[in-house]
């Protein structure tokens, strides 16, 4: 079954690659530079050793983890308050659906403008993307919490805390793990948006302008590819830890493993 | 033990309020084992949920032990209708069961001998490592009257509890009841739509009448114990009594003694 399914992701990984090889060897006229995947394949191999670029990537990490740990930080214990008081979350509701679809990226110049130190500015952004959807899954996670398994715990005597920490909690936690993979996602593409528009010492996004202004196209690609990578090995991770983790849950939802 | 006096509660509010109890009065005395019957949707569920303080009833009082219910009582232990439900789906069987003692002074250890045993007595002592969601439905229904055991309540409320067991298990926990109360001194209200196994079980029968529920019969059940599946049911007295609770729930006149 899933040995079948990789099997048919890397068929189609390969026949795009070669389809795109092929067009751009002999279909694309002389004039439009772009480099075949053969090449930028070649290049991203090349970037495992370039220094410059390894010191990049660590620099992306870092904020990007710094900015996913604060905003799970913030935004569970908030998402958990909302969700266990229905009238904070009710006048507090209204904002958050104006907020929320505000897209991040647009917040990068005020940003800008309003953080000097460089580092802390971009670990913002990221910390503010990744709220939304690490705050919308826990408030969703609350909702879902079954009332009559807090009742069956209240019903033995106990109060609301041990309801809060026994009941409400674990069974919001797949909901909450859900939302830190999906901000993991957006965490990534902000940081490397706040490096392509506001520069820095280091960073992917650093090296993609780098390698812009010397019109390596082959590189830009290099380190994109690379970009994704990161995203696609960190999704996976978080997937594995969800059915791991979580694997009642998964049965209940009827989500197939 | 328990005294409920001049209970009512309705549901909503205006034209659309729901009158689910109206002026029911019952008392139920220190080791007696209670069964009620009454037609679907007559507020049963909603009778157990006052007693055991999980709603506040909208007109009169119960009392338990003298001390009137306000929040959910110590020293009781309630099987759900919805059993499925009132499990905890991302805990081990033996931790559900085990999970409520908490409440007592009992260690690590104690509690989890303690709801091994409750295991063993519902016929599910090799399920302890499984989920909830790795039973069947009858399994579930066990494993949520073996939560309710281990915790050794004074007083048991019992909400249909043997609904989707098959017919031997169903008189098996039909006996383990009666062994259970004669052990442990229990008092235990039993909610049954089952005309037969209100007779069976319980010391006394209530009949509740439709919607606004209140006690339209009361008869004592005078069988010899201990109880035998075969004997007991034969019994011409045993007869005649599951005769006379049927007649009262179909709303007929009792039948002159
Ligand atoms: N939370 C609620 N809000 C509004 N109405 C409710 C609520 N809970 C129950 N009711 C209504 O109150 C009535 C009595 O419900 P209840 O569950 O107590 O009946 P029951 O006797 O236990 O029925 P059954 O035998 O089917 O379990 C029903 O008509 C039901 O629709
Ligand atoms: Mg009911």
């Amino acid at each position: 079954m899933i040995s079948a399914r990789i099997l048919r992701g890397v068929a189609g990984v390969a026949g795009f690659l070669i389809v795109g090889e092929l067009t751009i060897r002999f279909g694309l006229t002389d004039d439009v530079v772009f480099p075949p995947p053969s090449l930028v394949l070649w290049e991203a191999m090349g970037l495992l050793a370039d220094p410059v670029f390894l010191s990049g990537v660590a620099i992306t990490l870092t904020n990007w983890a710094l900015g996913l740990i604060a905003s799970v930080v913030i935004a569970v214990p908030l998402g958990v308050l909302l969700g266990s008081l229905a009238s904070v979350e009710r006048a507090t509701r209204p904002l958050l659906e104006f907020l929320r679809p505000i897209p991040s990226v647009a917040i990068i110049p005020l940003a800008i403008l309003l953080i000097p130190v460089d580092s802390m500015m971009k670990v913002s952004v990221i910390v503010y993307a990744s709220l939304w959807p690490v705050l919308i899954n826990t408030l969703y996670g609350m909702h879902d919490v079954d009332p009559l398994a807090k009742e069956s715990l209240r019903s033995f005597g106990f109060g609301a805390i041990d309801v809060l920490r026994r009941v409400s909690l674990p069974s919001a936690a797949p909901f909450m793990l859900t939302g830190v993979r999906i901000a993991a996602g957006i965490a990534l593409i902000l940081a490397v948006s706040a490096e392509l528009l506001a520069g820095g010492t280091g960073g992917i996004g650093v090296f993609v302008i780098q390698a812009g202004s010397g019109n390596r196209t082959d590189l830009i690609l290099a380190a994109t590819f690379w970009a994704g990578i990161i995203g696609m090995v960190a999704n996976s991770l978080l997937v594995l830890a969800e059915r791991r983790l979580f694997h009642w849950h998964q049965a209940r939802t009827g989500a197939t493993t | 033990m328990l005294e409920i006096s001049n209970l009512s509660h309705v549901y909503g509010s205006g034209p659309g309020a729901h009158h689910a109890i109206e002026g029911l009065n019952l008392s139920v005395a220190e080791g007696e084992l209670l069964c009620i019957v009454g037609p679907s949707g007559a507020g049963k569920s909603t009778l157990l949920r006052s007693i055991a303080g999980l709603i506040q009833p909208t007109g009169g009082e119960v009392r338990i032990e003298g001390k009137l219910v306000k929040q959910t009582p110590d020293n009781l232990a309630v099987v759900f209708q919805d059993y499925s439900r009132s499990l905890f789906p991302w805990m081990s069987v033996a931790d559900n069961v085990a999970l409520p003692l908490r409440r007592k002074k009992m260690d690590k250890q104690q509690r989890r001998a303690a709801a091994q045993e409750a295991l063993e007595s519902v016929g599910l002592a090799e399920a302890g490592k499984k989920y909830p969601f790795q039973l069947s439905g009858g399994m579930q229904q066990r494993v949520a009257i073996a939560r309710a055991l281990a915790y050794r309540p004074a007083l048991m409320l019992m909400d249909e509890p043997f609904g989707s067991v098959d017919a031997q298990t169903r008189e098996d926990l039909e006996d383990l009841v009666l062994q259970v109360r004669g052990h442990h001194k229990m008092t235990i209200v039993l909610i049954t739509h089952d005309i037969d196994e209100s007779v069976y079980v319980g010391d006394r029968v209530v009949v509740l009448s439709k919607a606004p529920a209140h006690v339209v019969g009361d008869l004592k059940v005078e069988l010899a114990s201990p109880r035998d599946q075969i004997t007991t049911r034969e019994h011409s007295d045993f007869v005649h009594l599951r005769a006379e609770v049927g007649r009262l729930v179909r709303g007929l006149e009792r039948t002159p003694a």
